[in-house]
């Protein structure tokens, strides 16, 4: 009885997760103007429209850019500081880490939005490099409490091993704790390149002409219900599937 | 310079830059917004001072004030309901799939996640609009004679919310639940403990810390969305994010817009404060 509900829940648990994905998905291909049923015949002309659209696609290569160099600065930074409040005893350590961790707990809206009215009076525009800064801004605390979490005591004692027998500060973070720390590392860069991502209010705040993807697809969605809305959609999904699959592939084949 | 003191000179060499980073693009960005919401507008100008009247304001004005009230009752109605579809499903992939499929299980329930988010909650309107899916599915069974209107309704936000949080939740639940070990049920169970006890009893108050953590997350990240309450909410009934939008955009008025950053700020830093006891946020 118990066991049949368990399985009964699951089922219902998995129909609810993936509904709107599968509608989604079903009604890109949807050969007539409206993503709603019934479904009118198979087509990919969305997909082509999608494909040959100049301004998302401008905006994709955006987004891209900007979640791959904001992530790499989060990471060095976040890397550098759990290395150091790791090993060292600092007065006041504990509160470098709260305020290190402190953005993760403040809603993106209100730093998109402090981010905003600072550079209005410092004179900064808003543009990709402002976005790219407050993705650092969000990014920082994840990168930094992942690499914190995986420093262990095995790690300390080969990185001091490193230091007795005369290696540089540089030399130990490059040559020991970075490649020990690897998976570790790996994780933050890859989350924190899909929170970048995905991210919408901070680009929407801080951008103006040049802007990234959820940005376009949120004017997009402005001018009402579209499969070409569904075509994007199914795409990114689609792409961000495929980066998990590899990721899991290449984690579960470093495990066995 | 002895070698202690070396060490900790370069520690601060290598801590510095993220401290300089957040300084700079958190803490003082916060502080200018929070010197502007005590500032106001005169025509189309801020005038700066210290003037508490967009405080005043937002828990006066009643439209202002209904905002925060309804931001608050739908973080806390997708928190809870969020927290209760999340455990059993959690548990279930735990304790009752296979060992070798629990991670394709999970994988599975947090698949959507990586759909864009502004996407999914575009995807819900599908399903949920006067000619969706769910209307034209429930009409052709005829369990329903006209189309339900759950689009533009609280009910298609909350809707919206939790089917993210419920992922976001099994995830960290599962983390919790795996970690247990079965030890403690079978001790439970050999002290005469029935199955709802050693729940009860055992695991529930084991994994608190998590489900308080992840209920926390969501907390946060509900309460200061602007995308799910703006694409399936309508503009019937706003929230708090969607006012100060709206406050920036059409009205241009950022004092008050701050102000309202401060307050839901507030709130946040309240249900922390709530639920501290439990917390483990470093070990998210």
């Amino acid at each position: 009885m118990m066991r049949a509900l368990s399985w009964l829940y699951l089922a219902a648990a998995y129909l609810f997760i993936f509904l709107p994905v599968a509608v989604l998905v079903v009604f890109s291909f949807q050969d007539g103007r409206l993503p709603v049923p019934p479904l009118q015949g198979m087509s990919l002309k969305w997909y082509e429209k999608v494909l040959s659209d100049g301004d998302l696609m401008a905006a994709l290569v955006n987004s891209l850019i900007v979640a791959l160099i904001s992530s790499a600065v989060a990471l060095v930074l976040g890397f550098l500081a759990a290395h150091a409040l790791a090993r060292v005893k600092l007065p006041g350590s504990v509160l470098m880490r709260v305020l290190i961790i402190a953005p993760m707990t403040v809603s993106t809206l209100i730093i998109g939005l402090g981010l905003l009215t600072f550079f209005n009076q410092i004179g900064i525009r808003p543009s990709l490099l402002a976005t790219g800064i407050g993705h650092v801004v969000i990014n920082l605390p994840l990168c930094f409490a992942i690499t914190y979490a995986a420093m262990g005591d095995h790690q300390k004692n080969a990185e001091r091993a490193a230091r007795d027998l005369g290696a540089s500060e540089a030399q130990v973070l490059w040559l020991v704790s970075a490649p020990m720390l690897a998976p570790a590392l790996a994780a933050a860069f890859f989350l924190s390149v899909t929170f970048s991502w995905d991210e919408f209010i901070i680009a929407f705040l801080l951008t103006r002409f040049d802007v990234t993807l959820p940005v376009e697809i949120w004017s997009m969605l402005r001018s009402g219900l579209s499969p070409a809305t569904n075509a994007i959609g199914s795409l990114v999904f689609l792409v961000s599937i495929g980066v998990v699959v590899l990721a899991e592939i290449f984690i579960l084949r470093r495990r066995a | 310079m002895s070698p202690a003191a070396r060490e900790r000179r370069q520690g601060w060499g290598l801590v510095a830059p993220a401290l300089i980073w957040l300084l700079a693009f958190f803490l003082i960005p916060f502080a200018v917004m929070l010197a502007l919401s005590f500032a106001h507008m005169e025509e189309r100008t801020v005038v700066h001072g210290f003037d508490p009247g967009n405080y005043v304001r937002i828990f006066t004005d009643w439209t202002m004030f209904k905002a925060l009230v309804n931001s608050i009752e739908i973080t806390l109605v997708v928190s809870v309901v969020s927290v209760i579809l999340a455990y059993p499903l959690a548990a279930i992939i735990a304790f009752r799939v296979p060992k070798r499929w629990q991670r394709l299980a999970l994988l599975l329930a947090v698949l959507p996640f990586w759909t864009s988010y502004v996407v999914r909650s575009y995807a819900w309107l599908l399903v949920l609009g006067q000619n969706g899916v769910l209307n034209k599915a429930l009409l052709g069974l005829g369990l329903i004679s006209a189309p339900l209107e759950i689009a533009a309704t609280r009910t298609a936000t909350v809707i919206g919310f939790v089917h993210f949080f419920v992922m976001l939740l099994t995830l960290t639940i599962y983390a919790n639940l795996i970690q247990l070990s079965p030890n403690y049920a079978r001790a439970a169970q050999d002290l005469g403990a029935g199955r709802f006890q050693t729940f009860r009893h055992v695991i529930l108050p084991l994994t608190l810390p998590g489900v308080v953590t992840g209920a926390f997350l969501t907390f946060v990240l509900c309460i200061g969305d602007y995308i799910t309450p703006q694409i399936l909410g309508g503009n019937n009934e706003l929230t708090l994010p969607q006012l100060i939008m709206l406050q920036m955009g059409r009205g241009g008025n950022f004092p008050l817009a701050s102000a309202l950053s401060v307050v839901l700020m507030l709130v946040v830093t309240l249900a922390y404060l709530l639920s501290a006891r439990w917390l483990r946020l470093d070990r998210v």
